[in-house]
């Protein structure tokens, strides 16, 4: 940008906002992470990849990415029924419903675990009919997994809701008119005109079910290879002062949970690429 | 395709929407729906689409029960004020997206679809936007475009609400050519919802004009504007000037004034003259019915635009030629050349 162009900006202070920007998000954000990287340092690259390739850290991983990522899906179906239950229809105790959708933001996590685990124990309310059948809910993976659809519920709904506030109900009587069945007018023209909502509601609730710890840990069990997380395996091995491989397994959680974020994004852009604003 | 409305009655709440409707559509016709907002008018077109339910009535389709079937079985084409295009799809796709809907069975193949989507964007003048997205037109190609979507299932019917109601004065203009040619070409019975009565009057071969739920009339342009059935029709229809006169013994009255003007035929009682502004005829004092003092004058092109208070009381606009100039202060004679009389206050 040239000198005469920036003295000519019409809103002022643009090196003041964007100076607190960068600083801000470099203390924050930036730094931290940095420190990471460089504690990861420490080790070799023979030992990292040992810490990696360990039993115990794999199975961490994979219960955290996997059952996120599962329970992410679960929540981007269920969460666009609620979003659109809620948008589109009055019924009695509508902003009951819709202020309950934000509990799971708001209760502490720790709270919300042991809730959960008091329902789910095999003498819990929800516990013992599921034991009944043969399903074990808590202090199993099964227990993980509906811990993380409990807390990232919000992320959907909030997400996909004013989008789909914001389409106009006309372009389905248009669809309807022109001799669209529902189920078409759904697939054709709903969804397609959320898309790029329901990714980054998908997207925000797996980040979010992929780092959670507090709701996790108590109804997890934590047997390791089974039930553990990888936040978990972190703390314990923090707990036994073997840091460098606490930050191998953070690293390695940070590049994964990156890329997918960001090849989400990604996706996302190209989706609202389809889409030009209005 | 006829359409037959009977007795259609339509409540929201205990607001009428539509209060007991009666009105048929020749094959072919090209019809106005023209009222003020809350006439009832957009819920009348949405009945007939199939997107509203009316508590009581008929619609038929060529003696054929409509309210039996969905918006979907049909087969009307309906064009929304906002246009109601898809966002996510290039112009192409949304003209295809009627074709691309069909049950499988009886669903064209892709070349036919092609094809059908070529002649129908020609048919609208705008083949050279058929890859771009509905957001990159402008308002007037947004609402072709919607029209070729609707053309595309070879509707029995085309409803258009409000066409051209979000679209600027000259487009509008354009537009309302534009689509009457277009009816002449594919003339499939066409219902279009206004309330701009220059539009109704310039587009439809004939003119409802609805208030408050009911129809008012029923009539060619000419008839709407020439001989209004109503208080209502003339006072929305054109420019008039309307007076509260009394109607005793054979006398119309002003006021206390007697107005020399034939009241043959009218009822006794308190009663509306309604006459247009320019068949009011300016004369010397003392010439004509009415007799007032110039206010104001403004020139509109070939005619000039008097504010006169007459001698009653009351202040009225005519609309006069400009061969004789008229000037603030001047005595008039007013002179109805035509004028109607409404009972009811």
């Amino acid at each position: 940008m040239s000198a005469i162009a920036a003295r000519r900006r019409t809103l002022p202070g643009f090196g003041l906002t964007m100076g607190l920007t960068l600083s801000w998000l470099s203390v924050i954000i930036l730094i931290p992470l940095a420190g990471l990287f460089l504690k990861s340092f420490e080790l070799s690259p023979e030992q990292f990849w040992n810490i990696l390739s360990s039993r115990r850290t794999l199975n961490a991983l994979r219960v955290s990415f996997g059952l996120a990522f599962a329970a992410a899906c679960v929540n981007l179906v269920m969460g666009s029924i609620i979003v659109w239950a809620l948008v589109r229809y009055r019924f009695p105790g509508r902003r009951l419903f819709d202020a309950i959708v934000d509990v799971p933001f708001a209760l502490p996590t720790a709270v919300a675990g042991v809730a959960l685990t008091a329902l789910f124990a095999e003498k819990g309310w929800l516990g013992a009919p599921l034991a009944a059948l043969g399903i074990k809910v808590a202090f199993t993976p099964l227990g993980i997994f509906v811990a993380m659809i409990f807390i990232g519920i919000p992320f959907v709904v909030r997400t996909v809701q004013p989008v789909l506030q914001d389409l106009d109900p006309e372009i389905e009587e248009a669809a309807g008119s022109l001799g669209a069945s529902r189920w078409q007018t759904i697939i054709r023209v709903i969804l397609p005109s959320l898309g790029p909502a329901l990714l980054t509601g998908l997207a925000l609730a797996f980040a979010r079910a992929v780092g959670e710890y507090g709701s996790v840990i108590f109804i997890a069990g934590n047997l390791p290879n089974v039930s553990e997380i990888a936040p978990l395996l972190i703390v314990i091995r923090l707990s036994e002062f073997r840091y460098a491989d606490a930050t191998a397994i953070a690293v390695v959680m940070l590049v994964v949970s990156f890329v997918i974020i960001f090849a989400v994004n990604r996706l996302q852009r190209w989706a609202q690429s389809r889409i030009p604003a209005r | 395709m006829t359409i037959e409305v009977k007795n259609l009655v339509k409540k929201f709440g205990s607001f009428a929407a539509l209060d007991g409707v009666d009105l048929k559509v020749d094959n072919g016709e090209l019809l106005a729906l023209l009222g003020p907002s809350g006439s009832g008018k957009t819920t009348l077109l949405r009945i007939i689409a199939g997107l509203d339910w009316p508590d009581s009535g008929e619609v038929a389709f060529n003696g054929e029960d409509a309210l039996a079937q969905g918006a979907r079985e049909r087969h009307v084409g309906f064009v929304f004020q906002h246009y109601a295009l898809f966002r996510h799809m290039t112009v192409f796709e949304n003209v295809a997206f009627g074709l691309r809907v069909q049950p499988r069975a009886i669903r064209k193949d892709e070349a036919t679809i092609r094809a059908r989507v070529k002649e129908l964007l020609d048919l609208v003048q705008l083949d050279w936007l058929s890859d771009r997205y509905p957001s990159q037109l402008s308002g007037g190609q947004r609402q072709r475009i919607a029209l070729a979507r609707a053309l595309a299932i070879e509707p029995r019917i085309l409803l258009l609400d409000e066409p051209f109601g979000a679209l600027d004065a000259k487009v509008r203009k354009e537009l309302r050519r534009w689509l009457r040619s277009l009816h002449h070409e594919i003339n499939v019975t066409s219902i279009f919802v206004t309330h701009d009565q220059e539009e109704a009057l310039e587009v439809a071969n004939r003119v409802v004009v609805m208030d408050k739920g009911r129809i008012e009339q029923i009539g060619s342009p000419d008839d709407v504007y020439e001989t209004p059935a109503t208080a209502f029709v003339h006072s929305f229809i054109g420019e008039s000037i309307e007076l509260p006169v009394h109607v005793e013994s054979g006398v119309i009255r002003l006021g206390d004034r007697a107005l020399r003007l034939a009241a043959d035929g009218l009822a006794p009682g308190a009663s509306r003259l309604f006459v247009r502004r320019h068949d009011m005829l300016v004369g010397p004092p003392g010439s004509g019915a009415f007799e007032g003092a110039v206010q104001h004058v403004r020139n509109f092109g070939p005619v000039q635009r008097a504010e006169v208070a007459l001698s009653g009381g009351e202040t009225i606009e005519i609309d006069a030629p400009r061969d004789r100039e008229l000037r603030a202060g001047d005595r008039v004679g007013l002179e109805p050349r035509r004028y109607r009389i409404f009972a009811g206050a």
